[in-house]
């Protein structure tokens, strides 16, 4: 079951930037691309767990801040030669409102 | 008494218009049909206006429906009459004359109205939305008036034709448009950029990214549009363009079922099984409609399921092309990015073109095209048949002309053209002038541009020369690989600085479409270099992006490998005071930082700070007057000094003093790397001079001015480049060279290998021997300063701390 919280208005995140959501899992990244498309992964890079969401974005990728790896936003996956895969969650847009899929967090939260 | 059914049609649009032509061609006799317009007079072609307004068309031409169609064929027009009240129990609409007009059927067909924005003073007098032949009217009589100035506030499709239309008319235009490029919700930001050029080129003055506040008045009339960065826009008539809302006021207050606009389902019917609504004042399965294609099909369906036949409204895909007269540019279909899509671009900065294709699952699903829209509807058809594309996808882009043959190769292009090609625009040289030139002896690329001067202007037009040289030499030519800047572009970053210089290009946007960037919005590796060549080459123009910066030049700390970040703050040559230390010390204490340091740059380091916290720990240091150290940038580092004349028993000069002036010039400057300085008292060279980007020496006669020097992964010792007798020259000198090394060098080199690529002595000459140019470079220098020399942690304090929290916290609501 999906279950869409509202996380801030579309506006909050900067074009082409990101913001970061609290979770008791940890950070999620919530990124907005050049097309005012908006992705959701954790804020935490598989190779030696830089803030994603402080990387630059471009097109529908983002490159981590520490080491340059370069992550595909749709899927989560690295990029090129590099091996590994950031986890994602499903986000929407609703009437300028950035909604987030919070049910696989709730989960482990609840169990 | 007829036995005609009474229908009732409120509104003479342009759905209603095309409806009432389907139903009476189906059925003539079999309806008593009342025709109720606000506007007073019938159906004409609204989106027409625009040629009447720009002056190409007059109001009599655009009129689709004149007295005598409705005469034949007996409808009862009550044009200039608003409908007040539907009664649906009574199955009657109340007109002007108050007196209930009984329908059988009821058609709803009132459009939409213009948003207008409740700003303040947005009821002046000179202030109107585009919409009808009363707007129109009003802006061809505002634009009489000699010199008068026009604001258009909204930068979509009517927004730009109101503007160009008022343009020919000799109005001082402005558009102000709140989203970063114009057209957003059609166009991507690379056509949107072209449109922006081209009607900037016809005069039109466009504001991106622009906020208005407040409408000023005088007496009751509009006389200024005030923006939320303070500028006034002085104006006699104020165009509102910013969107539409279908007009449900009506159908509302009759009880109907309505959204965003009045509920139908595919049959046209509403809630009610005897109303039936059209247009722009519907919504359709969640969608409501702003282009005329749609509403046609609507028209179509409506009249059948008045006159009994099955038929189903199905959305289809709608395209756009704007009206502006020059201006080729059409959209459709859906352009956003989004898994398993990909791009096809398509770009050609000389004939201003631009053609972007999204594909998805061997479909073309969007279409965005600019300059060149001769094969728009060949797009259009294959999106809407949703054609399997695979076959043609080497050579889609092209268009219809291309399919069916070889996929295009660029040197079989080349071979293939006519020898009175041109291949340099800048110096009008064709490929048969190439040609002649390598038959005489010219077998590489230096040569023919010595020869035929051939690329030696923009340079743009490089790759093309050396495929006519492998063209012609075979395989006695290979054509080299220059270093590219990155994946997005061929260009090294030497001819990218030239060209941005040379062409004027101002924003990213203009990089990547005149210089053909082959990705949307380039790459981690391009954005920073690009972003970095604008600011330093247009300081006012170019807004910085900071998007386009590396996580510590946005955030403007150092971020660590735990992803905390480090504090350094400013202390000009090394000096402090003990009320910095203690403000220092303090911030240490309240932000619990584990480590303090201090750095090889004669200053100390707070590592360990969580981001969140930066905005108040920077809060702190600046009420005790410390500013940002920069120790996160590609820009003016520090500035070693030692004691000097002050204490030292050796030193010469006050080299002390000389260092705090300079680091007080130059602080707060990007550069293409890095920047050191430092000043010594005297040859011992306790502030380690001699291995900076910049070091000067002090000795009894003056100052020796040495450069190039390194210290990190190379070590090397300055050369000197000038020794000058007094401090002022020394400055003077220092900011020159500073300014040339921003200007020249490839972004991230550092000044020593900028020096080994143009030779000291070409510095020399232009620091040095040329007083005029060293002033010009002063001159731009402070330019710049006059931008970027402010603390940005005190502007991130008073400006976007917010943005360094995080939008939102789940765990406390999972804790509720
Ligand atoms: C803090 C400091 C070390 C210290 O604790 O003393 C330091 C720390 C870093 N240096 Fe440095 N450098 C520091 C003085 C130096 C010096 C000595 C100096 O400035 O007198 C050098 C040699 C001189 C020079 O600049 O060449 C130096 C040569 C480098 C280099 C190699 C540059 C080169 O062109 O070879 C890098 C890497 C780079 O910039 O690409 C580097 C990069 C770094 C970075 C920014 C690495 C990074 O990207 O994260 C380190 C950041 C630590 C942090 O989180 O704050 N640091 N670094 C010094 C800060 C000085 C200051 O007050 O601003
Ligand atoms: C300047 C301009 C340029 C445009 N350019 C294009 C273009 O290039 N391509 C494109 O596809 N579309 C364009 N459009 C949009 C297009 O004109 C509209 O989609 C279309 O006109 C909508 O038709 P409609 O019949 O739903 O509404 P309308 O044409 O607006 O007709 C509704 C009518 O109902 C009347 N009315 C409203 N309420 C009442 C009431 N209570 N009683 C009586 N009458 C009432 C109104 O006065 C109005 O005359 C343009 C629009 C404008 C304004
Ligand atoms: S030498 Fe500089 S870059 Fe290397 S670990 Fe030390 S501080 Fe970091
Ligand atoms: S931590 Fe992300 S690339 Fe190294």
């Amino acid at each position: 079951m999906t279950s869409w919280i509202d996380i801030g208005s579309l506006e909050d995140i900067p074009l082409r930037g990101a913001r970061v959501v609290k979770t008791s899992l940890g950070c999620v990244a919530v990124f907005r691309a050049s097309d005012d498309s908006v992705f959701a992964l954790h804020d935490r890079c598989p190779h030696k767990g830089g803030p994603l969401s402080e990387g630059i974005v471009h097109g529908h990728k983002v490159t981590c801040p520490l080491h340059n790896w370069v992550f595909d936003l749709e899927t989560g996956a690295a990029t090129g030669t590099d091996e590994g895969e950031v986890a994602t969650f499903a986000t929407r847009i609703e009437a300028g409102r950035v909604l987030l899929d919070a049910s696989v967090l709730e989960k482990q939260t609840a169990a | 008494m007829s036995t005609k059914r009474k229908l009732v049609v409120i509104g003479a649009g342009m759905a209603s218009g095309r409806a009432l032509e389907h139903l009476l061609d189906a059925e003539p006799d079999n309806w008593d049909i009342t025709l109720f317009n606000a506007e007073p007079r019938g159906n004409y072609n609204r989106i027409m206006l625009s040629p009447v307004l720009s002056g190409e068309k007059t109001y009599q031409e655009i009129v689709t429906h004149d007295d005598d169609w409705y005469a034949q064929r007996g409808i009862t027009c009550r044009f200039g009459e608003k409908v007040s009240a539907v009664d649906r129990d009574a199955k009657t609409v109340t007109g002007a004359d108050g007196i209930p007009l009984p329908y059988d059927k009821l058609l709803v067909a009132t459009g939409s109205a213009p948003f207008i924005i409740p700003l303040p003073g947005h009821d002046l007098d000179g202030v109107i939305a585009y919409r009808d032949l009363e707007d129109t009217n009003a802006m061809i009589d505002a634009a009489a008036k000699p010199d008068a100035k026009a604001v258009v506030i909204g930068g979509g499709l009517l927004g730009l034709e109101a503007a160009a239309g008022l343009k020919m008319r000799g109005m001082d235009v402005t558009v102000v448009h709140l989203m970063g490029h114009l057209m957003e919700r059609q166009l991507d930001e690379a056509a949107g950029y072209l449109l922006r050029k081209a009607l900037t080129d016809r005069g039109i003055n466009v504001l991106c990214s622009a906020n208005s506040k407040e409408i000023v008045g005088e007496d009751g009339r509009v006389k200024a549009l005030l923006l939320d960065d303070g500028t006034e826009l002085p104006c006699d008539l104020l165009v509102m363009a910013v969107g539409i809302r279908p007009n449900t006021q009506l159908a509302k207050e009759a009880g109907l079922a309505i959204g965003r606009g009045i509920h139908v389902d595919d049959q046209m019917v509403t809630s009610d099984p005897d109303v039936l609504a059209v247009g722009e004042c519907v919504e359709h399965n969640g969608a409501i409609f702003g282009l005329v294609a749609p509403l046609y099909d609507q028209a179509r369906i409506v009249a059948k399921t008045l006159t009994g036949e099955d038929a189903a409204f199905v959305q289809k895909e709608v395209s756009t092309k704007l009206k502006v007269t020059g201006c080729d540019l059409f959209s459709a279909g859906d352009f956003a990015d989004g898994e398993g899509r990909e791009d096809i671009v398509l770009r050609d900065p000389a004939r201003g073109v631009y053609k972007r294709l999204v594909i998805e699952n061997d479909r073309v699903i969007g279409a965005v095209m600019y300059g060149d829209t001769a094969d728009s509807n060949w797009f259009f058809g294959l999106i809407k048949d949703g054609e399997d594309i695979s076959e043609m996808r080497e050579t889609l882009i092209f268009g219809p002309a291309y399919q069916g043959g070889d996929p295009l190769d660029p040197m079989a292009a080349v071979a293939a053209l006519p020898d009175d090609a041109e291949i340099c625009g800048c110096n009008g040289v064709s490929k048969g002038d190439i040609i002649a030139a390598i038959h005489d002896g010219a077998n590489d690329l230096a040569t023919v541009r010595a020869v035929t001067k051939a690329s030696g202007s923009c340079g743009t037009c490089t790759g093309l020369v050396e495929q006519v040289l492998g063209v012609t030499l075979g395989d006695d030519f290979v054509i080299p690989a220059a270093q590219s800047v990155c994946g997005c572009t061929d260009l090294t970053h030497e001819e990218v600085r030239r060209l941005v210089k040379s062409q004027e290009l101002k924003s990213q946007q203009a990089v990547w479409q005149e210089l053909g960037w082959k990705t949307k919005d380039g790459c981690h590796v391009c954005r920073p270099a690009i972003n970095y060549y604008l600011l330093a080459d247009w300081p006012v123009e170019y807004q910085d992006d900071p998007q386009s910066r590396f996580i510590n030049e946005r955030k403007h700390a150092n971020i660590q490998k735990d992803g905390t970040f480090s504090v350094v703050p400013r202390m000009f040559g090394g000096m402090t005071t003990p009320d910095e230390l203690r403000a220092i010390a303090d911030a240490a204490d309240k932000y619990n930082v584990p480590t303090v340091h201090v750095t090889g740059g004669q200053r100390i380091d707070l590592l360990g700070v969580k981001g969140e916290d930066l905005p108040a720990i920077w809060a702190d240091l600046n009420k005790a007057g410390l500013v940002s150290g920069h120790a996160y940038s590609k820009g003016l580092r520090t500035v070693k000094t030692c004691v000097g004349s002050s204490h030292c028993r050796f030193g010469t000069q006050d080299s002390t003093g000389l260092g705090v002036k300079i680091e007080k010039k130059l602080w707060g400057a990007w550069s293409p790397h890095k920047f050191k300085l430092a000043v010594s008292g005297c040859p011992r060279n306790c502030a380690e001079a001699t291995c900076k980007d910049l070091g000067i020496v002090c000795v009894d006669s003056g100052y020796q001015i040495g450069v190039g020097g390194a210290a990190g992964m190379d070590v090397r010792e300055t050369d000197l480049l000038v020794q000058v007798p007094s401090e002022q020259e020394a400055i003077d000198v220092t900011v020159a060279f500073y300014q040339l090394y921003r200007e020249n060098a490839k972004y991230l080199d550092r000044p020593y290998k900028w020096i080994a690529k143009v030779g000291l002595d070409w510095v020399r000459e232009r620091v040095v021997d040329d007083l005029e140019n060293r002033q010009a470079l002063i001159d731009r220098f402070a330019l710049s300063q006059s931008v970027y020399q402010k603390d940005p942690w005190a502007e991130h304090v008073r400006e976007r701390a917010d943005s360094y929290a995080p939008v939102a916290d789940l765990t406390l609501q999972a804790a509720e």
